[in-house]
């Protein structure tokens, strides 16, 4: 990027009119009578979405640490399952994994009685915590995988300083470690993000009223199709933009790595 | 066997899970062979936009450039879902507006079309970022001599660019081939007959969500793992007679 | 398999995809993708069965047209036949009045009251009132979410699923206390061993602006002529006894 010169160039002032010339076109001649009425749902699913989106990730990350450490230097009873749960995570895709963990459970329910008198009956009847788990476990797989890498590649040196130093070996996970594997991921958090962002829309199939169900509502009470879909891509275009720039942000603000290698 | 099966309550799932009629494994194979058809041919065609748009991003004038990275943003800031259904009723829209247009009477477009059409274009947006990275990582020296010698251009893509380029591009697209299977499960949403779809509607019918949901998932898996080494095989012939890189694909 | 090979299987895709053009009579009938039993559903050998496939095939012989079964998903039915992916919708739409601002009916050739259904240990009944603090489920799109809505919203929670089955599903499981759907996929489903925790608990008050009269052939506005064949065919078989006929091997009294 070169700044703003470099968008006031003839052709790119062209598709700049040209876009400007669609989007008045598509507000004037487009049907967007339906948005006053559903506004209110759609921002709420909005809400939900961003929700699931922060809630899924950080509940991952959390649980990709583990599972990354595990690859990287545990014994083989620790990493051959971590292993094999990235592998079945990433091979296998997330419209089924959240269909095994809603329906598959559900079916299970009548099998057991009991589990209508326990305490954890009033959220196993809702949707969100399935959606939840799927996405968390989803994002854990993925990045599981990504932070194997990144501990490994942390430069052995500095380790065998540190133990040499006798700090303790929480310690060091603590200060080193973990630290410096973050910052090898962070160039590509944010793009995993938006990956999960993208994988969102999924738990509308299991009844969780999110933004893109939203879509599909407005789609079945009224019978209009493109309006809502593109109106609700630009909504995810825009929050992917928001998460971009954030870690851009954050990548900003940490201290370059000292030139290895 | 049978004995095996009935000590551990599997006997049930077995004979759900059978080949012929009163068992569903046959429709799952069916769904399969829908599935592989629609990754294959979106993988394709997906290579065949990249292709042309990694070259366009480029070599291509300012515009064509900037309209490219209009494609390869908005897909990749788009859930596949939300593309799928965009594609998927606009695509046969104006596929069909146009050839009544040029007086050619309605277009029939099947399934398998559409979801290669819909598949390929998301497709498209990450095979021309992965096969423009893997263009610049040819060294410029083996294009320039391809130039010198007087080699036309079509010709230097066939001899020089695509065989330098395989072993830069291979990890990307294998890549993409195993998102694209695992896309095509998209598909049942708009009521496409691939796995998931089919899993969909052999546990509705017989209740046993747990079975055929597992068993997709084992078919899915097997997929994977097979694309898994034969995608390192082919990167290893990309590779042969490169200095090998210890520590890994970066 | 080289890249070349790839390149090339694709390119002759994109050709034959091109090539295939329309025969002028085939006509495609939308049915839903979804399992929608007694009506219509896929077997283990992976053909389409029910009572309305069969109605399908005997109004198209009336009717002289040449059918092919087009399985959609059913929250995208009428987009796909707007967007001409299908020509007819026969999928136990009812005839709407909201619907008709988008798409005709043909005559209708089944109709059945809407019930509510629940837990046999549950207290409640298909009113406002008897379903207070409870959870509905409803398929999307249908009039029976078009009716919940209107009715139930306030007093109990509503949950929407894509298909009828799923919200069976977690009838079954106990995560919604009672679902809305027409009365024979429901007596169907009450009966058979998975329904067994559940009963008709009451038929909802009509409205016809919501609930429609009667299910009938959806086609695209303007397609007249269609519409005109499949009302004659619709009228062949109910004069003829092949409706009666076909509705005395899946159900005891008369549907229409």
């Amino acid at each position: 990027m070169t700044g703003w010169r470099a968008m006031l160039q003839p052709h790119r002032l062209f598709l700049m009119a040209l876009f400007a010339g669609l989007v008045i076109w598509c507000a004037l001649s487009l049907r967007w009578d339906w948005l006053p009425e559903y506004g209110p749902l759609a921002l709420q699913g909005l809400w939900r979405t961003i929700w699931i989106l922060a809630v899924t990730t950080i509940l991952g990350f959390a649980l990709a640490v583990p599972l990354g450490l595990a690859q990287a230097i545990g014994p083989w009873y620790l990493s051959a399952p971590a292993r094999a749960f990235c592998t079945v995570i990433r091979g296998t895709p997330l419209l089924l994994q959240i269909w095994l963990l809603y329906y598959g459970l559900g079916s299970l329910f009548p099998q057991f009685p009991w589990i209508r008198g326990s305490e954890l009956w009033p959220y196993l009847r809702q949707a969100w915590p399935y959606a939840v788990l799927a996405l968390t476990l989803s994002y854990a797989g993925y990045e599981g995988e990504v932070m194997r890498g990144a501990f490994a590649s942390v430069n052995k040196g500095q380790l065998e300083a540190a133990r040499a130093f006798g700090m303790p070996r929480l310690t060091m996970f603590r200060r080193i470690w973990l630290p410096q594997a973050i910052r090898n991921v962070l160039p590509t958090l944010g793009g995993e993000t938006i990956l999960q962002l993208k994988a969102t829309p999924l738990v509308a199939t299991i009844t969780v009223i999110e933004i893109y169900s939203v879509s599909s509502r407005v789609r079945s009470d009224t019978f209009i199709v493109y309006e809502p879909l593109l109106l609700l891509a630009l909504v995810y275009m825009i929050i992917a933009g928001i998460i971009a720039l954030a870690f851009k942000k954050i990548e900003d603000r940490v201290p370059d790595r000292p030139r290895q290698r | 066997m049978e004995n095996l099966l009935d000590t551990l309550g599997l006997s049930q799932s077995a004979q759900l899970l059978s080949l012929s009629p009163p068992g569903w494994g046959g429709n799952l194979l069916r769904g399969l062979a829908n599935s592989l058809q629609i990754a294959f041919g979106a993988f394709g065609f997906g290579l065949l936009i990249g292709l042309f748009g990694a070259y366009g991003k480029l070599y291509g004038g300012p515009i064509l450039r900037d309209l490219l990275a209009i494609y390869t943003t908005v897909i990749r800031a788009v859930p596949e879902l939300v593309l799928i259904l965009i594609l998927y009723y606009v695509g046969s829209d104006l596929i069909n507006q146009a050839s009544v247009a040029m007086g050619y009477g309605r277009v029939e477009i099947s399934g398998v079309v559409a979801g290669i059409w819909v598949l390929g274009v998301v497709q498209g947006a990450y095979s021309t970022e992965v096969l423009r990275g893997a263009i610049q990582a040819i060294p410029p020296g083996q294009l320039e001599a391809a130039r010198a010698f007087g080699m036309p251009p079509l010709m230097t893509l066939r001899r020089v660019t695509i065989p330098a380029m395989m072993s830069f591009a291979t990890p990307g697209l294998a890549n993409l081939w195993l998102i694209a299977t695992k896309d095509t499960a998209l598909l049942a949403i708009v009521g496409f007959s691939e796995l998931t779809l089919e899993t969909r509607q052999a546990a509705g019918s017989t209740r046993a969500y747990f079975t055929f949901f597992l068993a997709a998932g084992a078919l899915y898996l097997i997929i994977t793992l097979f694309s898994g080494a034969f995608f390192a095989r082919i990167e290893k012939w990309a590779r042969r007679g490169q200095p090998s890189l210890k520590e890994g694909k970066r | 398999m080289t890249l070349k090979s790839i390149l090339t299987a694709a390119a002759l895709g994109a050709l034959t995809a091109g090539a295939a053009l329309a025969h002028d009579e085939e006509v495609k009938i939308g049915i839903a993708a979804e399992p929608y039993p007694p009506f219509a559903s896929v077997d283990a050998s992976g053909t389409w069965v029910g009572w309305e496939i069969e109605v399908i095939g005997a109004v198209c012989e009336a009717a002289g047209l040449h059918c092919v079964l087009t399985p959609v998903a059913w929250d995208g039915i009428i987009p796909s036949l707007t967007g001409q992916q299908i020509d007819a919708i026969m999928a136990s739409m009812s005839i709407t009045e909201e619907r008709m601002k988008t798409i005709d009916f043909s005559d209708a050739y089944y109709n059945t009251p809407t019930v509510v259904v629940g837990d046999k240990a549950l207290d409640l009944d298909a009113t406002p009132e008897g379903l207070k603090g409870k959870i509905l489920g409803v398929q999307a799109s249908t009039i029976h979410q078009a009716y919940a809505q209107q009715y139930f919203a306030d007093s109990a929670e509503i949950r929407i699923y894509q298909t009828q089955d799923e919200a069976n599903q977690d009838l079954v499981a106990g995560r919604i206390d009672a679902t809305q759907a027409d009365s024979i996929a429901m007596a169907d489903f009450v009966s058979t061993d998975a329904g067994d925790c559940c009963e008709i608990k009451g038929t909802v008050a009509d409205d016809p602006a919501i609930l429609g009269q009667g299910v009938g052939v959806g086609v695209r506005k303007g397609d007249d002529e269609l519409r005109a064949s499949l009302n004659k065919g619709i009228a062949a078989i109910l004069a003829d006894g092949t409706h009666a006929e076909i509705t005395s091997r899946y159900f005891k009294a008369s549907i229409y």
